[in-house]
Order: C-alpha cells, then structure tokens, then sequence
C-alpha cells in the first residue's frame, strides 16, 4: 500500500494496522525518514517538499510491486509526505513485514534506495541565508544503483 | 500537448504547467526541449544545463530521444531528492 499526504503519520498505528490479522508474519522493519536541522554546515529552518501528483503515486506503486516481486512480504507499506515540513518531521515511513526477518530488511533498504531515486519528489530548504533546491546526491545514485539486475 | 514544470524548471519559466502545440517537426523530447527554449527567456535559463533536466512522458520517465506527441503529458524537472 502507498500514500502520499500532507498529514503526518502515526507509525505505531500503521504499523497496527498493516500486521492486523497477519499471523505468518514474523518480522517487521520500519524505516522513517526525519527531516535535519543541518545541511553540510547550512542551518535548515525548514524543507518544502514539492512532487507531481499522479506520477507520484504510480512510480511509488511501481517501486513497492517490485518489491514484492524480489522478496517474499507479506505486507508492505509506503507514506511520503509533501508540503512544508520542519526539523524533526517525518517526511517518509517504509514498513516491511515478512515470515522472516531477511527479506523484510533487505526490501526495505531496496524501497528507500529506489525511492530516492525514482519517486517525483523536491526538496527545498529554507536557511538564515535564504532558500534553496536540494541537489541530488551521487551516493543516492550508486544505493539505488546496487540494487539493478 | 500540457507540459508540466517542477521545482526551479517551475520558478524559471514562471508557471507550472503550460498547454503548448509545437510544430509537426518536434517528434521528440529533445526536440520538444530546443523549442520549448526558445519560448521565453525564462525557458532558455530552465533548459541552458540540460544534463541536470529530467522528464517523463505521460507519467513515465522518458530520454531524449524518446517520442513526444500531440496530447502527451509532458514534465520536466531536476533529478528527484524524495525520501
């Protein structure tokens, strides 16, 4: 399951409702994604996050079915927010769950790596010295990269 | 064809979404990008690096010599820094 919102999320909720019922889990990992109060050696006031509604939610789609393709999951769930967030926000929850715990935390290092890199998301930031666009990242790239075949 | 801006393609151009109808010749996002340049100044500084503009096309991410068409959805954008 995907979701994109402007509203922060509960993770022990989420997570609550994402096993309900699922008794052949045996393991969940959780990944949340906070927003930093620094960047390099810039303060960060706060980080706007823009994305392209529609594109979004098919590419997260996309990225959570391959996913499921690689690792045997039982349950899966992706929440990326938009809008203006400040430090300390979550921005992001990646929650695997699995009969074993392998192939729960290896498909949710996949799922953060490939959305980085392919979900239609901006950040910006706001600083004492103005705004400015966050550039992606080379190591983003070679996280996503490793996970090709 | 509605091409789509994002982030500072969006701030350049001044807008973020425009419905556009270029001439037959431009078949490609490649091309569609050299005439969309010429629009305005504001397109000519989104598009001067093309190395850092990415797109998709109806939704989908697309390269430069993919073909672009007349009712396409069309979206440039920098790299994505999500997650």
């Amino acid at each position: 399951m995907i979701r994109v919102q402007q509203a922060d999320f509960d993770v022990g909720a989420e997570i609550a409702a994402l096993t309900s019922g699922r008794t052949r889990i045996g393991g969940v990992v959780t990944f949340i994604g906070l927003v930093r109060d620094l960047a390099g050696d810039a303060a960060v006031g706060a980080m706007t996050l823009e994305h392209y509604p529609g594109m979004t939610e098919r590419m997260l789609e996309d990225i959570e079915a391959e996913a499921n393709r690689r690792w045997p999951l039982d349950a899966s769930l992706i929440v990326h927010r938009y809008g203006t967030l400040a430090p300390g926000e979550r921005i992001v929850l990646v929650v695997t769950a699995s009969a074993h715990r392998q192939a729960a935390f290896e498909a949710a290092e996949f799922l953060v790596d490939w959305l980085k890199t392919r979900a239609p998301f901006w950040k910006r930031e706001s600083g004492p010295d103005g705004d400015r666009w966050v550039e992606a990242r080379a190591d983003d790239d070679e996280a996503a990269q490793r996970w090709r075949k | 064809m509605k091409v789509l801006y994002f982030a500072w393609l969006r701030e350049r151009i001044g807008t973020g979404e425009e419905e556009v109808h270029p001439p037959a010749g431009v078949a490609t996002v490649a091309g569609l990008i050299d005439w969309l340049a010429g629009r305005s100044p504001g397109h000519a500084r989104a598009f001067e690096n093309r190395t850092v503009v990415r797109c998709a096309v109806n939704q989908d991410f697309a390269e430069p010599g993919d073909a672009v068409r007349p009712g396409d959805e069309v979206a440039f954008f920098p790299p994505v820094t999500g997650g």
